[in-house]
């Protein structure tokens, strides 16, 4: 058995080196067609950029992406520079350098990568899949009967923030800076998918389609590893299954099918504000002139984060939505699984937990009301604050960095709910329902705690379960995702999420129960309480 | 101001300390020769199998002591001066006190076995028996085999830290069934399988007779008395119970038994001296308990009420309806009010047990009133307050299975088996009873 893991593991690192090591790979080459189509294609008024471009790439062979779009974005800064001076502004190319490379790279692409898709498909995603799955499934018979295994996980390098998860932590960092500030580096993994994306929505492969992609599969191949190790345990089991639902078809399947059939494309679970552009002009332009959907779609939106949400939280917690809707939860509690016990659990980390998540929700917020003050009025600034420099701000710091970069980027080192916890605006608000006006808890049973930490430590949001437990009192916090862990490893059957009245959801204790301290003051204390 | 000392950071020492913070202003100082900061005990395996690091024990931040003025101090007490109000260090410095708390806990038993200090032999109780486990037993390659000699929590829990190792593990039980001094038939039985399932060589109703060394003063085997079987061994976990620590207390005026004598406040024969928690000694058991209880609810029991006596508020130790808790390896125990090994006169049990083999529940019950006493359930979470509510009302059983679905605490989605369990009783007494589907009302009564 250990030696289908260990060849398993061989054949990821083996799948994820080609991975790798393709972005290195290809040819590229711009005919003077593709070029003059290109230029066409994006309605570009520079004549200057054309000749720019024929002089630099038109057939000329690259030997590989970033020689290639660098040639590219120098004839683009070239020609920016002369336009600006002469003040033609039409003429100037605002998209970023690095997308405008991709773009046309992505129309430039020859040779291996490209004549061999499937192969390399193969090789990469397809050997991936294997050899995680037979990293992954051993684990039914490795970790013995169902139960609680989280044995030598402080043992390990990989989730006790040793060099493996360092190594893990920059592999991802630079994953996520390249997707989202040099897509052009990334141009040869679109290729891979192009069949795929071809099927799906009629078009070739996007580096926003790479991402959605791998996302579902690691969720899937995480998931069955979820599925193993917390296999006793059903709530864990239905909770997974969600998460994988709502990520294949709701965030994946469904916005791809959209845009085949010329919709837009749309997440119909991903609600504002984490899903941030949403009143963004662009996007209430593309949804007001896309007919009968395109408002279904505006309403809906709004709908879902005034009513829905927190409906639900209310009834549930706000765990119906971070640990069984959402993506970036899915992804948490996946692949992000093995790093939950890495979260701080300090005051200190609460208390800057509390000032950056809400700071977070009100920036959200007073970006979206200058947008639309913007949108409706004609302005381009409401309170001094300019509608362009604070949505590009937002997206900068927020979308990219937080979201992306630190969010998943970090997992390894300081837990798998770092944006959740930290940054998600949605969350926040979530959070503030949950707190003051909801159904859910998590109840401590009586005086069953025995200190042991079990709890806290594996909690991915950083509270300190334990605190509440030992002291009898039930854990109401904003933070819950609800992920059930804590309950799960309890070895006393301290805890359990539940839904219930909210008269007695908050209860303090002087003295836990099984000490009948003084029966006349208990009695009354009791009646206080209820 | 008022000094008051408390020695031992456990449990009870820790919650005492605490909750006369909370009711006073009075000085605190909490001795350990143990550790500089309160830990779990209970939660010492998880560090050696790799579920948390040593600070995650730790309950409390380690700011929180000097915020409430809890001054800490790491020292050895040789020797309590009552006369003087002073208590004297191993290295000979001495610190004075007004009201003295002594919970100093337990030590694990030894019976004078041949063998039973050699290097190896060791018992599971304090933070440095942990740290010489992780140093006899790193690996299966140091540790070929351990022997645990002693059938409670600890050993049960001794042989699950090594198997995560992959050391092989023999346990040696001198019962002919496992905890069955505690536990009735069924689940002790049911145990057994579970210990045997995880391949752990159980071997129950033998003896140690001795341990033998490999002429280094290293452990190299032990002989069951018994068979006179000799199995070779790096390791002997020595887990036959624990006692009251408290041999430094021999030459003092402080009255010993087997513990620390008390009364029911908690007051010992000299008058500013008190003990709580594992070394304390009830001069007579409490409602049905041992006077010696070394268990965590208890220490903690012990130290809330103290604490009220000390603050001016004399209170009675009264500890409400008995429960307890435990893990079996992958099983998970709870138990409420009393179920005996065997019932006790006018008293009788009904026992279900699921098909899997890894849950069950066992009531007992006054034969003639039905009057309901207590539960053990097994792979079965059940709600604190609903039994604690229910014992205190003197409900029937019929009433409690009746209403089982009101005290089931599994996570949701469990399988639930609560008509499973009636049926079977029903068809046992020829009863009719029907189960109540779940009721908030009732649960907050």
């Amino acid at each position: 058995m250990k030696a289908i893991k260990y060849t398993g593991l061989a054949i990821f690192i083996a799948a994820l080196s080609i991975f790798t090591a393709i972005l290195f790979l290809g040819e590229f080459s711009a005919s003077k067609e593709t070029v003059s189509k290109f230029i066409n294609d994006n309605g570009i008024k520079s004549e200057l950029l054309e000749k720019e471009l024929q002089q630099t790439v038109t057939d000329k062979n690259f030997t590989s992406p970033f020689t290639f779009s660098s040639a590219v974005r120098s004839a683009l800064e070239k020609s920016n520079n002369v336009h600006k001076e002469k003040q033609e502004w039409d003429k100037v190319i605002w998209k970023k350098p690095h997308t405008f490379g991709f773009e046309l790279a992505k129309k430039s692409g020859k040779g291996f990568v490209v004549e061999n898709q499937g192969l390399l498909w193969w090789l990469t995603f397809g050997l991936g899949i294997i050899g995680a799955l037979l990293f992954i499934l051993p684990n039914l018979i490795l970790l013995g009967k169902p139960g609680i295994k989280n044995d030598h996980i402080y043992h390990n390098a990989a989730t006790n923030r040793g060099w493996i998860a360092w190594g893990v932590l920059v592999y991802l960092v630079v994953f996520y800076l390249l997707l989202y500030f040099a897509p052009d580096y990334v141009v040869n993994w679109t290729f891979i998918l192009d069949p795929i994306s071809k099927a799906l929505n009629g078009g070739p492969a996007s580096q926003w389609f790479v991402y959605g992609f791998l996302y579902c599969t690691i969720m899937i191949v995480m998931g069955v590893r979820m599925y193993i190790k917390y296999r006793h345990n059903k709530y864990q089991i239905m909770r997974t299954t969600s998460v994988l639902f709502f990520q294949i078809v709701f965030a994946f399947l469904i916005p791809e099918i959209m845009t085949s059939l010329n919709m837009p494309g749309y997440d119909f679970k991903n609600a504002f504000p984490l899903d941030y552009d949403f009143f963004f002009e662009w996007n209430i332009d593309a949804l007001t002139s896309s007919g009968g959907i395109g408002i279904f779609i505006l309403v809906w939106g709004i709908v879902l984060t005034l009513v829905v949400v927190p409906l639900m939280v209310y009834f549930f917690g706000k765990r119906w939505y971070c640990s069984w809707v959402c993506g970036c939860g899915g992804l948490a509690e996946t692949l992000g699984d093995p790093y939950r016990q890495n979260s701080n659990k300090s005051l200190l980390a609460w208390k800057t937990e509390r000032w950056i998540i809400h700071g977070v929700l009100a920036f959200s917020l007073i970006m979206t009301l200058v947008t639309l003050y913007c949108y409706f009025s004609g302005a381009d600034s409401f309170i001094g604050i300019k509608s362009q420099w604070i949505k590009d701000t937002y997206s900068f710091f927020i979308g990219a960095w937080f979201a992306g970069v630190i969010g998943t980027g970090f997992y390894p080192i300081f837990g798998n709910r770092t944006w959740c916890r930290f940054g998600c605006p949605l969350a926040a608000y979530l959070g503030l329902v949950q707190r003051f006006k909801s159904r859910f808890r998590i109840t401590t049973n009586g005086g069953q705690c025995i200190s042991c930490g079990n709890c806290s430590t594996y909690c991915e949001q950083g509270i300190d379960v334990r605190a509440y437990a030992q002291k009898g009192e039930n854990i109401v916090r904003s933070s819950c995702v609800g992920c059930g862990i804590c309950s799960a490893v309890c070895p006393r059957g301290v805890l359990k999420l539940e839904n219930g009245p909210e008269e007695g959801r908050i209860n303090p204790t002087e003295v836990l129960l099984g000490n009948d301290v003084d029966l006349i003051e208990l009695a009354k204390q009791n009646k206080k309480a209820s | 101001m008022e000094h008051v000392v408390i020695i031992g950071n456990g449990i009870s020492g820790i919650t005492a300390a605490r909750h006369i913070r909370k009711l006073s202003d009075k000085k605190i100082t909490v001795v350990s020769a143990e550790t500089d900061y309160f830990f779990s005990r209970t939660a010492l395996m998880y560090i050696y199998m790799g579920h948390m690091k040593f600070e995650h024990t730790q309950p409390y931040e380690n700011w929180f002591w000097k915020k409430n003025r809890i001054d800490l101090k790491k020292g050895y007490v040789a020797h309590v001066d009552t006369a003087a109000n002073e208590l004297h260090f191993a290295d000979k410095s001495t610190l004075s006190y007004d009201k003295l708390i002594i919970a100093t806990g337990s030590k694990p038993n030894k019976f004078g076995w041949p063998g039973q200090d050699l290097n190896g032999a060791q018992g599971l109780y304090s933070k440095q028996d942990l740290d010489m486990l992780e140093k006899n037993a790193p690996d299966n390659k140091t540790c070929k085999r351990a022997v645990i000699v002693g059938g409670g929590l600890i050993g049960i829990e001794m042989a699950e830290m090594l198997l995560t190792r992959d050391i092989p593990v023999t346990f040696l039980v001198r019962e002919d069934s496992f905890w069955n001094g505690v536990l009735p038939p069924g689940e002790s039985d049911m145990i057994n399988r579970h210990i045997r399932e995880h391949h752990i060589d159980l071997r129950l109703g033998v003896n140690l007779k001795e341990i033998n060394d490999d002429g280094k003063g290293n452990v190299k085997s032990i002989v069951i008395a018994e068979t006179g079987e000799e199995i070779e061994c790096n390791v002997v976990g020595l887990t036959a119970g624990v006692s009251p620590n408290i041999d430094f207390l021999k030459a003092s005026n402080i009255e010993i038994g087997r513990g620390v004598k008390v009364n029911r406040f908690l007051e010992t024969n000299v008058s500013n001296v008190y003990a709580i928690g594992d070394c304390a000694e009830q001069h007579e058991g409490i409602n049905q308990r041992r006077p010696i209880e070394a268990v965590w609810y208890t220490g903690r029991m012990m130290g809330e009420t103290l604490a009220r006596t000390i603050c001016g508020t004399p209170t009675k130790y009264s500890p409400g309806h008995w429960f307890n808790s435990a893990k079996f390896l992958d099983i998970e125990y709870q138990t409420y009010g009393w179920v005996w090994a065997q019932p006790k006169d006018g008293e009788t049990n009904f026992y279900w047990e699921h098909a899997d083999g890894n849950k069950c529940i066992n009531i007992n019950f006054n034969k003639n009133t039905n009057k309901f006493i207590g539960i053990n359930t097994f792979g079965i979470r059940m709600r604190h307050e609903i039994f604690d509510r229910w014992l205190t009302e003197e409900q029937t059983v019929d009433y409690v299975l009746e209403h089982l679905k009101d005290a089931n605490f599994d996570p949701e989605f469990y399988s639930q088996y609560e008509k499973e369990i009636v049926t079977k009783y029903n068809s046992e007494n020829n009863k009719q009873i029907k189960v109540k589907s779940k009721s908030w009302k009732r649960i907050f009564a």
